[in-house]
């Protein structure tokens, strides 16, 4: 062995003891600060991980675009949604008086909140864009009040790590990390536009949560589960778009 | 040992280690980011300038083919097996792979004097001259001269500088100009483009015309002489000898 080989050797070695030490160090840490998503196992984990990772401590803060009035979309596109169940052509027919939103979970006072009780919190709006992962989008004022306003009102505990929501369409829920549900931009949407919101976009109530790509903003939201294991949950991948081949983490 | 002999088993150094791990790293994670890059397009094969745009709105441009969501209006009356869930998964995987991998060469680059000794075309060749030269010898499909073993020629430096600082750094920005995360951080990032659906196109474009690179730089490959080409990205050398070391 000539000495140039030899001296590649030890650099390489060096270098790959680095990357090795590099690599459990990150790992450690990601685990520690929360910043493995919870589909971060596998063969995409690694580039789930880096995302998620980047952009939490990049943007936890951070308040989503917004645009001026004169941006909103004319003829926004509502996208498809499953033919209405039995019970919801029955709670639109009441003019969804009797829809109910549940929050329970790890929480001091699991409650139920009417529409009413929703209208009578803090109302914000936004005028922010929906962009779907297939790369369409659309800008549109969104009303309602922030799910953090809901989440005061029943005492999150200290504990709880992500917010689990259901829809009133079988098998469909997602959730968000704690941070992401205290944003003052995550918004329990009962308006757009100026008006009610139109059940194709999601109404009587849709989750809004306009950094990340519109398939995380769930339609039709009644039931929310407040959690410090997201494991427990589906298949433990934090929604149900894993199963179906999509990342839980969608800020991009 | 006869001279003869001694010439023949002398090596031209051509790549360096660096490079090659990096060039084929990124080959890879370049074919990955393509073929999911497609798949997502067909997802939704219409284009648009600003900052919003959908099938509600008027598109640039739609490529003619079926889409993999039923909601596309196509006039095809088919619709495409969707493979938008693992793609994305392997598309922003792989843009990582080569991002990280960028860093490596970027600092390889500037560090080791590969961008300065072999990208930045040498003063001399600063001329229309020099181009028109060089396109004249592979028109007549001349053998390259001895110095193009080792080192590239005006016409290769100046699409490698391209690629590396014009096209990659503008298929990462107007990636990243699509990410509603990354963008509340960074406005900028996709108001300079014109908004998200302009980034969205560029982006398109921007993949279209790295893969007309790869196109010409395989050919370009291919006519220079393929075996010995490859054998030079492969083990660094372009005349292999019986005692490997």
């Amino acid at each position: 062995m000539n000495p140039i080989s030899r001296r590649k050797l030890i650099y390489g070695g060096v270098a790959a003891a680095a990357g090795i030490g590099g690599l459990a160090t990150a790992e450690h840490l990601a685990k520690r600060y929360g910043l493995v998503p919870p589909d971060g196992a596998g063969i995409y984990g690694p580039g789930e991980t880096l995302t998620y990772a980047c952009q939490k401590l990049l943007t936890t803060r951070l308040p989503a675009r917004e645009f001026s009035r004169d941006m909103i979309s004319k003829n926004p596109f509502a996208n498809e949604i499953a033919p209405p169940t039995e019970e919801f052509k029955r709670l639109q027919a009441g003019g969804f008086n009797d829809w109910r939103l549940t929050v329970d979970g790890t929480v001091a006072r699991p409650t139920s909140f009417s529409l009413a009780d929703l209208k009578s919190m803090p109302i914000h709006s936004q005028i922010t864009e929906i962009a779907c992962e297939e790369g369409w989008s659309y800008v549109a004022e969104w009303i309602g009040t922030p799910l953090s306003s809901v989440l005061n009102e029943v005492g999150v505990l200290p504990q709880s790590r992500y917010v689990v929501y259901y829809t009133v369409e079988k098998n469909l829920w997602g959730s968000i990390d704690i941070a992401d549900a205290h944003h003052p931009d995550t918004l329990l949407a009962m308006g757009m536009n100026d008006g009610e919101l139109p059940v194709p976009f999601g109404g009587p109530l849709r989750l809004r949560i306009p950094r990340q790509l519109g398939y995380k903003s769930l339609k039709f939201v009644r039931h929310i589960t407040v959690t410090d294991d997201i494991k427990k949950f589906g298949s433990g991948k934090g929604s149900v778009d894993p199963d179906y081949g999509y990342a839980w983490y969608a800020g991009i | 040992m006869p001279a003869v002999s001694q010439l023949e088993k002398t090596r031209t150094r051509r790549h360096s280690g660096v490079v090659r791990a990096t060039h084929w790293i990124t080959f890879i994670a370049f074919m990955a980011l393509l073929i999911t890059g497609g798949e997502i397009v067909i997802s939704h094969p219409r284009f648009y300038w600003g900052e919003v745009g959908n099938v509600n709105t008027h598109p640039l441009f739609v490529i003619p083919i079926p889409a993999s969501r039923d909601t596309v209006p196509t006039g095809y009356n088919y619709v495409m097996p969707d493979q938008n869930g693992w793609s994305r998964y392997l598309h922003f995987e792989a843009a990582w792979v080569a991002v990280l991998t960028a860093i490596v060469y970027g600092l390889y680059g500037i560090f080791s004097g590969h961008f300065r000794k072999n990208l930045i075309p040498k003063r001399a060749d600063w001329t229309w001259r020099a181009y028109w030269d060089r396109i004249a010898l592979y028109l007549r499909r001349k053998r390259p001269d001895r110095a193009e073993d080792s080192s590239y020629n005006v016409l290769q430096r100046t699409a490698y500088l391209a690629v590396i600082f014009v096209l990659f750094p503008l298929i990462i920005w107007t990636g990243l100009a699509m990410s509603p995360t990354f963008t509340s951080a960074f406005p900028a990032t996709s108001e300079l483009l014109g908004g998200r659906q302009s980034a969205r196109t560029i982006h398109f474009f921007v993949s279209g015309l790295l893969l007309l690179f790869l196109f010409v730089h395989v050919v370009m490959v291919a006519l220079s002489g393929f075996r010995s080409r490859m054998r030079a990205m492969i083990t660094g050398n372009t005349r292999d000898s019986e005692e490997e070391r």
